[in-house]
């Protein structure tokens, strides 16, 4: 039975009554549930927890609680027993009893479940852990501690008392104003500070009142999944923002909210669909939510796999039922968007740090981050940011700093450094709109201007950690294919320079590259970039033209010397057999796709380089390191 | 409402929010162009009306089509980066549909007579302007047609690629198709628009004993004006 | 499709064009494909162009357009799995299966797709084999997750 809040004292009421009816002592298994860790099969850890529970009849006194994602997904399943705050990872159906038992129980450790750095040292408790340690986290605070199918457990760690301070009291453009001082800028990649957009939302003329609420959750960045991790997580940080934006941009009149969520997130539609439902049988969300006359819903809209769809007049198209294709900007959505309305748009994790800022205020707002925002919302980068941190990296997960940390922090403090003794070689931040930064960068501080000044951008917060293996060229390759799909194909200089630029450079890869070629690439890159309708065309050489202008010796080398120094591009490469290694196991003959392989039992084997297809399957089957690679 | 802006350093009238690129061509300056008729909204895909504006203290590079005109604006026609690339979107162009008829003149026309890239498809005369389904949607509102795909597999054409069957073979996608690519076929009273595979039996005068339109075109217009189907039966000769 | 279950999905959107993605989606969800006599009936009966249907069912990626096969099998290509070896991936279960990416086998068994990021990042290369996700994937672990696809043949 939910029950109805009607006004701010209500909900004061109800979060006394949460609170009190709950032991901060009381021990918890908190296991996290998160598309990744599900990937390693928590919810098999769950059930295991739920029926050795059940087995030593301790239900009632030791809670199971499932919950988002706690951001360092390449340990997971990740497990939390509270409230001693105990870390275990890599956690299988198989422990559960063991840990109930010897932790929960007994509070002692279980040394093989602890995480353990690179140098052997063991961390019991998730705030020492390095990973976590080296983080701000405030808006990834809860993820670890709440359940997100169920709202009391939001209410009770504070949900939703930022949305109480601001209708009970405050004016509109006051909102406006404070969100304005207090410096946030877009989180979805274009950093434009959220409370102008508001302000201009606001001032926007609209005949019958009606203003439209939009979170970007499309998320299309490959490598980036912050966003996700917050709608699945803690789905009401997103939904309070969006009331208290509703409120701010179209308060006294019409507000009507939409989430538009990328296809490939079936998790994050589900959770924010039970999010909103609850919130709606709660009275949080509907007609004179807490008293205040602001009547405001959030309706959800699935995307259909379209990268071009994040861009926010694409998306807006996607709702009305047509297809994903852009227009021109010289009349702003704020003005004219969905429908031909004032329409504000924000990216996910610019609505989830609204009730964040409402709480703590502007003045810990700002002194976080870089830069001055008092006279100018342009002036700094405030606040925390969330990245992806992908890769060729140790610690791969979320990671939240706040802005102005190094890349050197979150890459090594954080990350842990580059797996396997390897080394470092390249940074990629911004997804497809983005570049590529090396090792010279490494001490560059991350804000959304730095970033842009040094031929890359913050974009959503992807960030892909690449090390020797990983060819520039390729990399670059990699974008313009993936771009050139995803075009939506409306301007010439788009979807007819991302083909060619694609041409050119498979012929690069392919060892067929020409003198002239370099040239022509940055050449047809600046038109693209200047003339194309929309900013996926304009951002779309950026990979291309960072790869060239910090590693342009791989170019050359592809193109000159029909080299490829990181031995991916097939055509470049030779796979051969070392002689003195190879034992005759006949293992690389019987996986070799072509037959490219001879060679007896005891016999050294020998490939056949006119069949070989570079497929690297011998090379991985290996045991005895007998496969060279040049 | 009437606003002054400037063209190459001359000041001129418009209405506020039509096309730059109409305004340009009414006073007399020459802009090429692909994808932009006046008859239907711009749409900005073929990239070639770019022109530089100022605005303020911000001058951007801009395609002139789909740009509204606005208080104060200041319009450059021939400046470096333009030439510089429109010379490229032509040479894209080029590659694009190498097969196109009138593009090898309008390019020639402004400076290019040659591209350094490599052709898709020899034989396509598309340049994928929009303007056939613009016209047909916008004007005709038959709404035949539309763009299928997205990226470089984006390709116009009638649905599953087969009969376009609201089609009503007015022939207005023919009209005004820069390249001329679509097809109107007329052989024993049978029209056929050949890209949207559409064959309509045309109806004879019922005076005269000409063919003046298809059946199917005249039924549409019966149901759309509301008039009875004999009204359509003399071509507009003997009406 | 069934006339009655298409009703009840229109119904749901209340008919209302704007939905048409949402309505193609719920479609495909039951028939894991466009049937395109569904797709010309959604048209007729919300009122709309064929053509504009069939634009958006086009335009997004994640509809098929033709029968797909019991099982689908998708690989993520985003930039971390690609670096991690997804590409080889792909080839390799296009070679096992005798399978182009985007296409369906003779026997209707399986279907290949490529997408652009799930969002599971930290678990590249990934595979999705009817909707479970497969982390740090390489040739010889996906043998071992085809494996019971493989016994039917």
């Amino acid at each position: 039975m939910t029950a109805r809040i009607q006004t701010a004292a209500d909900l004061k009421t109800y979060r006394q009554k949460l609170t009190a009816g709950r032991d901060p002592q009381k021990k918890t298994i908190s296991v996290c549930a998160g598309t990744g860790c599900c990937a390693y099969g928590s919810t098999k850890l769950a059930a295991a927890f739920e029926q050795a529970l059940g087995e030593r009849k301790l239900q009632d006194q030791v809670q199971l609680r499932l919950t988002g994602c706690h951001g360092f997904c390449e340990q997971g399943p990740l497990v939390v027993i509270h409230p001693e705050g105990t870390f275990y990872r890599r956690v299988k159906p198989e422990d559960a009893g063991e840990i109930i038992d010897q932790t929960v129980q007994k509070g002692e450790i279980i040394e093989r479940l602890l995480y353990q750095d690179v140098e052997g040292q063991s961390y019991r408790k998730e705030a020492e852990v390095p990973f976590y340690k080296n983080q701000m986290r405030v808006l990834l605070a809860h993820n670890g501690m709440i359940d997100p199918t169920t709202i009391d457990d939001y209410i009770a760690v504070g949900g939703y008392a930022s949305l109480s301070k601001v209708l009970s009291g405050m004016k509109p453009e006051e909102v406006c104003t404070l969100i304005k001082k207090s410096g946030l800028r877009g989180r979805g990649g274009g950093g434009f500070p959220a409370g102008v957009k508001w302000e201009s939302c606001r001032a926007a003329k609209s005949e019958d009142g009606v203003r439209y609420v939009i979170c970007n959750a499309d998320e299309g960045d490959p490598g980036a999944f912050m966003d996700r991790s917050l709608m699945e997580g803690n789905p009401h940080s997103v939904i309070e923002g969006m009331i208290i934006g509703a409120f701010a941009i179209g308060h006294p009149g019409k507000p009507e909210g939409y989430v538009y969520i990328r296809h490939e997130y079936p998790l994050a539609v589900e959770r924010l669909g039970i999010a909103l439902e609850q919130a709606r049988e709660m009275g949080l969300l509907g007609k004179n939510i807490l008293g205040s006359g602001l009547d405001f819903d959030i309706k959800i809209n699935r995307g259909g796999g379209a990268f071009v769809c994040g861009e926010s007049t694409a998306l807006m198209a996607s709702i009305e039922g047509q297809v994903g294709e852009p227009r021109a900007k010289h009349i702003h959505t704020v003005e004219a968007g969905l429908y031909d309305k004032p329409t504000n748009l924000n990216n996910v994790e610019t609505w989830a740090n609204v009730p964040l800022i409402i709480d703590r205020g502007i003045e810990w707002f700002t002194s976080i981050g870089t830069g001055d925002v008092s006279k100018n919302p342009w002036g700094g980068s405030k606040g925390t940011k969330i990245f992806a941190l992908v890769g060729k990296v140790n610690n791969t997960g979320l990671v939240e700093v706040p802005m102005g940390a190094t890349l050197r922090h979150i890459i090594y403090e954080i990350g842990g450094g580059i797996p396997g003794g390897k080394k470092f070689k390249a940074v990629q931040t911004g997804g497809p709109s983005g570049g590529c930064l090396p090792e010279s960068m490494l001490d560059l501080e991350v804000d959304f201007d730095k970033l842009t000044e040094v031929g890359s951008m913050m974009g959503s917060g992807g960030m892909i950690v690449m090390d020797e293996s990983t060819c520039m060229v390729d990399v670059a390759r990699y974008f313009i294919n993936f771009l050139a799909e995803e075009s939506c194909g409306k301007c010439v200089t788009c979807r007819e320079g991302l083909r060619q630029l694609g041409i050119i450079i498979e012929r690069i890869c392919a060892g067929e590259g020409r003198e002239e070629d370099i040239q022509l690439l940055s050449d047809l890159s600046q038109t693209v970039a200047e003339a194309s309708l929309c900013a996926l065309g304009q951002t779309a050489p950026n990979p291309l033209l960072s790869t060239l202008k910090y590693f342009r010796e791989e170019y050359e080398e592809h193109v000159k010397l029909k080299k490829c120094r990181a031995k991916v591009c097939k055509a470049l490469i030779k796979f051969t057999v070392i002689e003195e290694n190879c034992t005759g196991c006949l293992l690389c003959k019987k996986k070799c796709p072509s037959g490219a392989i001879s060679g007896e039992k005891k016999e050294v084997h020998k490939i056949d380089q006119s069949k070989c297809i570079q497929c690297g399957v011998c090379h991985d089957v290996c045991k005895f390191n007998a496969i060279r690679v040049e | 409402m009437t606003v002054k802006f400037k063209i190459q350093g001359r000041t001129y009238e418009g209405t506020e929010g039509e096309s730059l690129l109409g305004a340009i061509r009414r006073y007399g300056y020459e802009v090429p162009s692909l994808c932009y008729h006046e008859a239907v909204s711009p749409y900005g895909a073929c990239r070639l009306c770019l022109v530089e504006v100022q605005k303020g203290k911000r001058r951007k590079l801009t395609t002139s089509c789909n740009y509204p005109v606005m208080e104060g604006i200041e319009v450059f026609l021939d400046t470096e980066k333009v030439v510089k690339h429109r010379k490229m979107v032509f040479q894209l162009h080029l590659a694009a549909a190498p097969a196109a008829k009138n593009l090898k003149e309008l390019a020639a026309e402004y400076g290019v007579t040659s591209t350094p890239f490599q052709p898709a498809d020899e034989k396509n005369e598309c340049i994928l302007c929009g303007l056939c389904n613009r016209v047909c949607d916008e004007v005709v509102e038959a709404n035949a047609i539309s763009f299928a795909g997205r990226g470089t597999s984006k390709r116009m054409e009638s649905p599953y690629d087969e009969t376009a069957e609201t089609c009503i073979g007015c022939g207005a996608c023919v009209y005004v198709c820069p390249t001329d690519c679509i097809g109107m076929q007329e052989e024993k009273n049978i029209r056929t628009i050949v890209r949207w595979h559409r064959d309509l039996p045309m109806q004879t005068c019922k005076t005269c004993g000409r063919p003046f339109a298809p059946t199917f075109q005249l039924n549409e217009f019966a149901k759309r004006v509301n008039l009875d189907r004999s009204r359509f039966e003399n071509c507009p000769d003997c009406r | 499709m069934d006339a009655k279950k298409l009703d009840v999905i229109l119904d749901k959107y209340q008919r209302e064009p704007s939905s048409l993605l949402a309505i193609l989606q719920d479609i495909q969800d039951e028939e894991n494909y466009l049937p395109k006599d569904t797709v010309k009936e959604v048209a007729q009966k919300l009122g709309v162009p064929l053509a504009r249907v069939y634009a958006l069912a086009t335009f997004f990626s994640s509809f098929s357009l033709k029968p797909r096969g019991k099982h689908i099998c998708t690989v993520c290509m985003g930039t971390a799995c690609h670096v991690r070896g997804a590409p080889r991936l792909v080839e390799h279960i296009e070679r096992e299966f005798d399978v182009p990416a985007g296409g369906t086998t003779p026997d209707m068994q399986l279907t290949l797709e490529t997408v652009n990021c799930v969002g599971a990042c930290a678990l590249g290369p990934l595979v999705i084999l009817d909707g479970e996700y497969h982390g740090n994937m390489n040739p010889a672990k996906l043998d071992r997750v085809f494996r019971p696809l493989k016994k039917k043949e």
